[in-house]
Formats: structure tokens, sequence, C-alpha cells
């Protein structure tokens, strides 16, 4: 089931991170339930912060209004949070569910084994990005750096510019779709045929994240599957 | 660990600031680094002079040895700042190196050099850097994992005049890479693999090699985990390995370029919102110069 994004009720409450200490804020975003009406929320002066609006339970909107530090959003579990600014290191870290929209670069590891729930990014994403993720989708708007989708397990990763080195190395089962170039394929990582399945995929996700780009413009890589097990005559790939 | 701050400024505009704005980003990268920090600062200097920037023992009586060699001085806690006539500075060296009080920290036309174990807003605080004006300044604060919590380890390394460089990482080769250095006359007081990196860049800068060139050639030759800020009289050079281990964001305006190991670095730089603010890639050489 995808997530969708949820209106919010009434006015946004403003919390100034620099008139409040960030693991209060943490403490107050955490301890909203899933019926809460306490939905809208505007964090403001996060200065780079580190660990801001991580944990959330409830489907609540909070809107982060400048650049973050390291494991923005972390475990996110069904809120929608807007990053307006560039976002460190792990943003996302192990999503459960909801959505991440970073309107900004993302620094490395975005979407690190996320379980589920759509992260975007509107700029480009560094290093790992989507590393050993287990379900999430990820959308980036730019290109991601090397090593990107590392272990992946499943999900889908799609990635409107370019692809660093190494894509997909050692990838399991998660899809990778591609529409620049791609600077290297990792091992076990190959290019494959669009099926209808990944097709169908790919094009809710373009529409979710807002993209206007056609699914015929993507090559999808997937597992060659030559790793899951050894076997002598693939020792040259390990 | 370990935090770099740098910032290279483009105009004279923000000059008088130089000092508080670097002060103010080293503190921030206080979590990152709280063991010792160090920074150097690159200001007009004076025609016809060298500055060696010196530290001490405590107690040490700094007047009565520059009035021993007749040079002006200024002095910052437990360092002094000599400023040197060309024609008596072989004197002067020679003096230092002989002097077992005495740890030459650096040699330049622009540039001083002060580090010191303690949190990064004592060390700044100590050696007044709040009130410094100048170009471009290059600090560190350490996080020590390999080697003692010591002046001597900490950061940044000068092995050039005016040249300096601050090291988030750690060199796998620096050993092999000391060696050959040290075949080609190039002198080191540490085993640090981070004064490995500086002095490999000195010597491809001593051959005629530009700071661009330097830091592509160390690309090449280092092995290991680095982020790097280099200074140089009138340069400014980053530079992360392939794999970038070590984080890294820069800002970029009309009026200056920054590095921050991380964004809480840069977040009271005039001008952040409008900045131009990147990741730089891995295994890229990035460089600024202004006029001399």
């Amino acid at each position: 089931m995808k997530p969708e994004r949820k209106k919010g009720a009434g006015d946004a409450a403003v919390i100034d991170l620099g008139a409040m200490a960030l693991r209060d804020v943490n403490a107050l975003l955490q301890s909203l339930t899933p019926g809460t009406n306490e939905i809208a929320w505007r964090l403001t002066n996060p200065r780079g912060a580190h660990a801001l609006a991580v944990g959330i339970t409830a489907p609540a909107l909070v809107s982060i209004e400048g650049p973050v530090g390291y494991y923005c959003a972390g475990m996110n579990n069904g809120a929608t949070i807007d990053i307006f600014g560039n976002a460190g290191t792990g943003v996302a870290e192990n999503m459960m569910s909801g959505i991440v929209h970073v309107h900004g670069d993302a620094s490395q590891a975005a979407g690190a084994t996320g379980h589920g729930g759509l992260l975007i990014i509107e700029g480009n994403a560094a290093a790992r990005c989507g590393i050993s993720m287990k379900g999430i989708d990820i959308v980036v708007k730019g290109s991601v750096g090397h090593m990107s989708g590392f272990m992946a397990q499943s999900g889908n990763l799609v990635v409107l510019g370019d692809a660093g080195e190494a894509l997909g190395d050692s990838l399991y089962e998660a899809r990778i779709f591609v529409r620049g170039a791609v600077a290297s394929l990792g091992a076990d990582c190959e290019a494959q045929e669009m099926t209808p399945e990944a097709r169908a995929g790919l094009t809710a996700l373009l529409r979710d994240a807002g993209c206007n780009a056609a699914p015929d413009e993507f090559q999808l890589y997937g597992s060659a599957r030559r790793l899951y097990h050894f076997h002598v005559d693939h020792a040259g790939a390990y | 660990m370990c935090g770099i701050a740098g910032l290279f400024l483009k105009t004279p505009d923000l000059e008088p600031q130089l000092g508080s704005l670097t002060a103010a980003m080293l503190t921030a990268l206080s979590e990152r680094g709280p063991d010792s920090a160090g920074f150097a600062i690159y200001d007009a200097g004076r025609p016809g002079h060298v500055k060696l920037s010196l530290c001490a023992r405590a107690g040490f009586d700094f007047a009565a040895f520059a009035a021993a060699y007749d040079v002006d001085y200024m002095i910052y806690d437990d360092h002094v700042v000599l400023m040197v006539p060309v024609a008596r500075l072989a004197l002067v060296q020679a003096a230092v190196a002989g002097h077992e009080q005495i740890t030459l920290t650096a040699a330049g036309a622009r540039m001083e050099l002060f580090k010191a174990v303690g949190r990064p807003a004592d060390v700044v605080r100590r050696f007044g850097l709040e009130r410094r004006s100048g170009s471009h300044a290059i600090g560190h604060t350490r996080m020590a994992t390999e080697s003692a919590v010591t002046v001597n380890g900490a950061h940044p390394f000068s092995t050039g005049t005016d040249q300096c460089l601050v090291h988030n990482g750690s060199l796998s080769n620096h050993n092999d890479i000391r060696r050959r250095l040290m075949r080609a006359d190039m002198r080191f007081a540490t085993q640090n693999d981070s004064e490995v990196a500086a002095g490999f860049i000195s010597h491809e800068m001593r051959q005629g090699a530009g700071l661009g060139e330097a830091l592509e050639a160390a690309l090449g030759a280092l092995d290991g985990f680095f982020t790097f800020v280099v200074g140089t009289e009138s340069g400014f050079g980053v530079l992360r390995d392939p794999l970038a281990c070590k984080p890294a964001v820069m800002a970029e305006t009309d009026d200056y370029v920054a590095f921050g190991s991380e964004y809480r670095a840069l977040a009271d730089l005039p001008g952040i919102a409008q900045a131009r603010l990147f990741e730089p890639e891995p295994a890229r050489v990035y460089f600024w110069q202004r006029a001399a």
C-alpha cells in the first residue's frame, strides 16, 4: 500500500528550535498518538540539528524549515515530514511508513535500511543512497553517489539523474531504476528488461513523487542472483 | 571523528570578522573534537618579514628571547609569533631549532598557526582568535583515536612556508610515503599520518605544482580515509578520498567559500540562507585562489 499525503487540520503549531531543546521537541512529537488532532507542526531554526523529528508514530504533518543534520526523520512510522533545506547523513533511515520529502540535497546513506514509506529527494543524494533498504521506496530527482543500493533487499530506488560507481553492489531483490548514466555496476547487479509489473510500480512512484518523467526513459537494474549461494563458477564475481 | 572548519574570503568586506566567524565555526564542532584544537589564520603580513609561530612551555620568557634577536613579537597564551626580517631569518630559525623549550609550528609571510590541548571554545579564546582579521582561516577540532592527545598531535600541520593542512580520517600508507619524502629532504616533526599528507602536498608544491595539481597528486598517492582542507598563502583547497567516509559540507557565496564537517559549523555565517550549499564530491579536487 502506498502512503498518501494527509490533509492538515487547521493551522500548524510552530516550534522554534532556538527556544526549545531538541530532546523536548522529539519527545513531544513522539508522544503524538495515531488519533491525534494535533496534526500539523512547523519546526523553525533547525540549524543542522541531528536526529530531529525521529521516531514519530502518528500521522503528523511536520514541516522543517531549514537544513538538518544526521538521521533526520529516522524510524518514521506514518508521519509526512517535509525538510525545506539539505539533509545530513542518514535522512529517513529505517523508515517504517509515511513520507519524507527533502526539498534540497541529501548526504550519504539516505533511506538506509528503510522498511517502508516513501522518501523523495528533490536534489542529489550522496553515496550509499538506499543502502540495505528493506522495502522503502526512494525517488531521487537528481543524481546518487557511489555504492547506492548496496545490499538492497526490497523496495524501489528511482534515480532521475545519474548513478555513481558500484550501483547495486551485492543486490538482493530491490529494484533500481535509473534514467541517466550509471558510472559502473556493483557485483551481481545487472541491467534487466522492464517487466510490466516493474513498469507499473515505477509509474506509480513517479506519480507519487510528482515527477513528469516517462517510465520508458528508465533502465531497470536488478540482482543477477549469482551471489545468493556460493558457486565456484562465480568465484570471480565475489 | 574530528571536525574541520575553513573559511576563505573572496572579498575584503568580511576580513575584520574572519576570526570571530572562524571561532564560532570551531566551537560548533566541539562535539566532534573535544580534546584539542588548532587553527591557521592568514592576514596581511609585513613586507620583508616572515612570521614564525612558536609554542613553548608555560612560563617561557618569550620577551627575552625576542629581544635577544631584536625581533617584534606578539604573545598569545603559550604561543608567540615572531616577526622576523628576511635578512635575519636563518639566524633566528637556527636559534629556534636548537632551543629545547620551543617548538616551531609554522612559518609564513601571512600565516600564523596555533594549537593546544583543550576544548575548542577554550583554545580559540586563549589565542584570541575572535579579535583576528584576515583573508582565510582553517581550523580543526580533534578527537584522537590512534595517538596521544598532545599539542604536536593537534592540527593544522604545516610543512611548508604559508602552507597548512587539516585532516579528518586516517591514512594507511603514510609510513611508506614518509620514508620516500624523507629521502627527498622533507623533514617531519611527528609520527602523525596527517603530517605526512601535509608534507606530500608541500613537496609537490616545492617541485613546482600548483595547489590543484598537488591535490590531484595526493589523490593518487595517499591511501586511506581523508577529508583534507589545505591552505596556502593565497589559496584554499578541499579533497576527499574516493570512498568519502568523512563528512563535508560546503557553502559558497559571492563573499566566501566555507567548509564544515557538518552544517552546524556553517549555520551562523552571514548570508548562509542564500548560499549555495553542497557536499564536495569524492575524489574531486576543489580549490580557490585570490590575489596574494
